[in-house]
């Protein structure tokens, strides 16, 4: 039991780190981005391959992971950088299919479908299962945990600032003379290492990483983790992540009901609870359970009037 | 031949573009759905090939608008964004509502087998000549459906401009229901063209999103002859890929056109929308 409550944790972990990385993107900078899954398997991959084929120590490894689609994520940003809504959403979506699709293919690299296996964890020959699981999740919410801080001071600076302008009109924050394009491939490249950095923990954690396991499902799940948090606040992306958990594997012990089912059928009904819940938290509460408060509100009330 | 095929999802994905305007993720699923359809009329009730087809579109019609009623309407005035969103989100219920019902294994059609016509050096396969003759015979249908019926013309004034049609008395609420019938029964029309090239499973649909996506940004968002021209580029880059590329990268075909389109020309080929 133990050992099953940390894992799932070092999943809502995970999604955490995406929800934050999302969360500069969409949240701060207001360019949807649902390529995560493309960077999450950057990151993965990256990883992986650098301590299996490089031997290179996985801390060392996992900052590379996060170079890497930070560095792939500012070049999509800067290619992307005259799109918006529903064009954006195409691009990036189209961007994870690719990524995806070059997993699956480079055998040389990548080992095709079969995927990556013994991927190497901190200390997992020494530790008992349990041991190492606990083990994962403290590291995991300790790399939150910084990250959550890091990106909350970010959130107050005056990056942040200009990102929530061009958010709400990019012409209004250019004429201010804010160089636009710069300030969305910094917001990218770091939204992007989140996610890279998200695989990497995955990778190490899970042992095994195969392009399916990569898809818009991962990416959906973000979204949602973010949507039910909360957009634009660093806190809503994290409670989100930790709801979002609760109610998938909710789902597992909704009794007999589900024990007539086939490993398939009760996979797709949860598959499909995503999406339900994702449409129906943007029917009555887009806003999210933590909504951002607009800057000149907080500002008068800490002025106290 | 290729883009006789991916011109059906094209076409409905940008006429639900042009009067509802939003892209709608969910054309993947509606796609599975009425390869689902059309496989269903084949092989359980024994039915041909034609009426199979229309079975696709009006099965996938109707899940399209039933759908859409009950998840995408409710958030449209949320913005397009959000629409869009939830439509990744309707297409992930869809597919798994498959899943459900038909498990993950890929079926087939029960079809005559003819031998393939050779001359002038190429083999063409009988079933691929009838494919892009009934995808033509459905793009002739909606023309003709868009150019003289009532509903076709109140269509494309609303895609013209919402805020006029609305001061003529049209009423777009059932205006997006029409579109959305007749768009995503074309998608589902498609689907089972792209299963009869391919198989039948959960994400026959999904496996030419990319493609079909690409065909309608190139065409231009929006644009139905734009859609049918787009596929058909598409179509001949898929093909002419497979010279230098291997076949499995045929999809990123589409990706690489779709940022270059959006790059260049974002209103597409024959599009209006900058």
């Amino acid at each position: 039991m133990t050992a099953y409550l940390a894992s799932l944790m070092v999943f809502a972990g995970i999604n955490a780190l995406l929800a934050l990385g999302l969360n500069v993107v969409w949240g701060l900078g207001g360019m949807v981005n649902l390529g995560l899954a493309g960077f999450f398997a950057l990151g993965a991959y990256a990883s992986a391959l650098l301590c299996l084929r490089l031997g290179w120590p996985m801390p060392l490894a996992g900052l590379a992971a996060v170079g890497v689609a930070a560095a792939l994520g500012a070049v999509l940003a800067a290619v992307t950088a005259r799109l918006k809504g529903d064009y954006l959403a195409l691009v990036t979506l189209g961007f994870a299919q690719v990524v995806q699709l070059v997993a699956a293919n480079e055998r040389w690299l990548t080992n095709g479908t079969d995927g990556i296996s013994g991927v190497p964890g901190p200390w997992r020959s020494l530790l008992a299962p349990v041991q190492f699981d606990l083990l994962c999740m403290a590291v995991c919410w300790g790399l939150v945990a910084v990250c959550f801080a890091a990106l909350t001071r970010l959130a107050a600076s005056p990056f942040a600032r200009v990102l929530r302008a061009i958010r709400e009109d990019e012409m209004v924050a250019a004429v201010a003379g804010k160089r636009v394009l710069w300030f969305k491939i910094r917001a990218f490249a770091l939204g992007a290492g989140a996610s890279g950095l998200a695989g990497a923990i995955y990778v190490h954690f899970n042992g095994y990483v195969a392009p399916d396991t990569l898809d818009v499902l991962l990416t959906l799940n973000v979204v949602l983790a973010l949507t039910l948090g909360g957009t634009g606040r660093m806190a809503g992306a994290v409670v989100g992540a930790l709801v979002l958990e609760a109610l998938t594997e909710g789902t597992r012990f909704t009794g007999d009901a589900l024990q007539a089912l086939s490993p398939v059928q009760i996979a797709s009904v949860r598959e499909a609870m995503i999406g339900i819940v994702l449409v129906l938290v943007l029917r009555l509460r887009p806003q999210g359970l933590l909504p951002e408060t607009p800057r000149i509100m907080a500002l008068e009330t800490r002025a106290g009037r | 031949m290729e883009g006789a095929i991916l011109a059906l999802p094209a076409i409905g994905f940008n006429a639900v573009y042009a009067v509802l305007r939003f892209a709608n993720f969910a054309v993947g699923s509606i796609a599975t759905i009425g390869a689902f359809a059309g496989w269903m009329a084949n092989t359980a009730l024994g039915w041909p090939v034609a009426p199979s087809l229309l079975a696709a579109f009006f099965v996938a019609g109707i899940v399209g608008v039933v759908s859409d009623e009950a998840a995408l309407r409710p958030l449209r005035r949320s913005g397009p964004l959000t629409t869009a969103i939830a439509s990744v989100a309707l297409g992930i219920i869809l597919e798994n509502v498959v899943r459900f019902g038909f498990g993950n294994d890929p079926r087939g059609f029960t079809l005559p087998v003819y031998r393939d016509w050779r001359g002038f050096g190429l083999h063409v396969g009988p079933q691929q000549v009838r494919d892009a003759g009934a995808s033509v015979v459905a793009m002739a249908a909606l023309f003709a459906f868009l150019a003289f019926t009532r509903a076709g013309k109140t269509m494309r004034a609303v895609a013209d401009n919402p805020m006029l049609a609305s001061l003529k008395g049209i009423d777009a609420v059932r205006i997006g229901r029409i579109a959305s019938f007749v768009g995503l029964g074309l998608v589902g029309f498609g689907g089972m063209l792209i299963a009869l090239d391919t198989q039948v499973d959960p994400l026959t649909g999904f496996r030419v999103l990319l493609s079909v996506f690409a065909a309608a940004v190139v065409g231009g968002l929006g644009s139905i002859p734009g859609a049918v021209m787009g596929a058909f580029l598409i179509g001949i880059g898929e093909e002419m890929s497979l010279l230098v590329l291997p076949a499995t990268y045929r999809g990123a075909v589409g990706f690489l056109a779709i940022l270059l389109m959006l790059s260049f020309r974002p209103a597409g080929l024959l599009g209006q929308r900058a």
